[in-house]
């Protein structure tokens, strides 16, 4: 029981990066959806080679950008920073995506009604659209979040102290290399159970809310 | 521009990583493949048994990140008494997450073929085998085409975790050149940029089958 204790010392690392990392990508992945259906075909290609690239890059490979090419360069990063950044970067690609599936799941007449009634294009967005594809994403998002957090313990190999980070320390000062590992695989499954769970039911309270 | 000349002299070595994330990622599939169909057909078991074993194997799949199981197979088998190499291990470990992922995938497959061939088939007198063999497996499988395919982009850049248990693949090859020479931003950023060269043009690849495969329904 000592051995769990100590992996579990990492849980609330791997929730921290995982809250930070998601919460940035939802915030950046913004821009990146409305770039990507700018009026501008420049600025669209841009947007979409930028989301190509976050994505075909693996996690671990932009984690090593960051944390070894850049964040020992010029700027220094710790590695709890570089880790935000990286899933966070990955997190704004994938997100971009999940909302632009929103944005074609919400009627086109919504816009002609809110052009109709004398609504700017910004304002229609920011008023009447946004806050609707919000909500249709939360079931993609929540998928996303999920994979996330398993993904989040890519992380530990540039050093954060996350659950994964906390076994194999674990694992390496008792000599015993397999029940540590359980361990953490015990609690990644019991930290994605819960959030399943929140999901649903604001799923299900946000839904109610969206005019099809 | 040192960063260049980086990319010309090191790109050799990165090629041979690329390969050995290649095979990983084919030999993970070979394996994750068809016992992602075994799990899915035995989801959706007649025999509880059965059912309950594999959707608990495919849970626990699924809720346990591909590190993780990597890590039990590298570090853990070995106590138990079976040594495995780096790449044995390696491939074992995501073939397990694949099987897992692709079941659910394969089983959404089989669910969209529809109910009334399977009970023309009954109809017809055929035994629920070949009901399987020949009516829903063909079709289910041909349906989960394009979603297998966006999963082996995945388990491709997954191949890149394989790092930590010291196989020489690409992103392997890239660290240690990088902390040998010290120039970490251009040589990552040139095996980043080789991952995105088979990852983008196969998600592409994936799209065009997609559409292709929609048109006939």
């Amino acid at each position: 029981m000592e051995a769990l204790a100590v992996v579990a010392q990492g849980v609330t690392m791997t929730l921290l990066l995982t809250l930070s990392s998601f919460l940035l990508g939802a915030v950046g992945g913004i821009p990146l959806a409305l770039a990507r259906r700018s009026q501008i075909g420049a600025v669209r290609f841009v947007a979409r080679a930028v989301i190509e690239l976050l994505r075909g890059i693996p996690p671990l490979a932009w984690l090593f950008i960051i944390y070894f090419g850049i964040g020992t360069g010029a700027i220094e990063l710790s590695s709890f920073a570089a880790a935000v950044i990286g899933f966070g970067l990955v997190a704004s690609a994938y997100m971009a995506e999940i909302y632009r599936g929103g944005l074609t799941a919400i009627h086109e007449g919504q816009w002609e009604a809110s052009d109709a009634l004398g609504l700017s294009r910004a304002a229609t967005l920011a008023t009447v659209i946004g806050p609707q594809v919000l909500r249709v994403s939360i079931p993609a998002a929540a998928t996303f979040a999920i994979g996330l957090l398993k993904d989040s313990s890519v992380a530990s190999v540039i050093g954060v102290q996350d659950t994964i980070y906390w076994a194999s320390h674990q694992s390496t000062v008792s000599g015993d290399a397999i029940v540590p590992f359980l361990y953490a695989a015990g609690l990644y499954v019991a930290m994605t159970i819960p959030c399943a769970w929140a999901t649903r039911q604001l799923d299900s309270k946000l839904r109610k809310r969206v005019a099809r | 521009m040192t960063f260049f000349n980086d990319w010309v002299d090191y790109f050799p070595d990165l090629l041979s990583g690329l390969g050995v994330s290649l095979q990983l990622t084919l030999v993970t599939l070979l394996m994750g493949l068809p016992a992602g169909l075994l799990l899915a057909l035995g989801a959706g078991s007649r025999n509880k048994a059965v059912r309950m074993i594999s959707i608990g194997v495919i849970e626990i799949g699924r809720g346990t990140p591909a590190l993780v199981v990597l890590q039990l197979f590298y570090f853990g088998l070995p106590s138990a008494g079976m040594t495995l190499t780096s790449f044995v291990a390696a491939s074992l470990a995501l073939a397990f997450t694949t099987a897992a992922y692709t079941s659910e995938i394969l089983r959404g497959g089989l669910q969209a073929v529809p109910g009334g061939e399977v009970e023309a088939a009954h109809a017809l007198g055929m035994a629920r085998r070949d009901i399987l063999r020949f009516v829903v497996i063909p079709q289910g499988v041909r349906i989960a085409i394009p979603p297998l395919m966006g999963f082996a982009i995945m388990v491709f850049q997954a191949t890149s975790l394989a790092y930590t248990i010291a196989m020489p693949e690409l992103m392997s090859q890239a660290y240690s050149i990088g902390s040998i020479t010290f120039r970490y931003l251009s040589i990552l950023t040139l095996a980043g940029l080789m991952y995105a060269l088979i990852t983008i043009p196969a998600s592409s690849l994936s799209n065009f089958v997609e559409h292709r495969l929609a048109r006939h329904r």
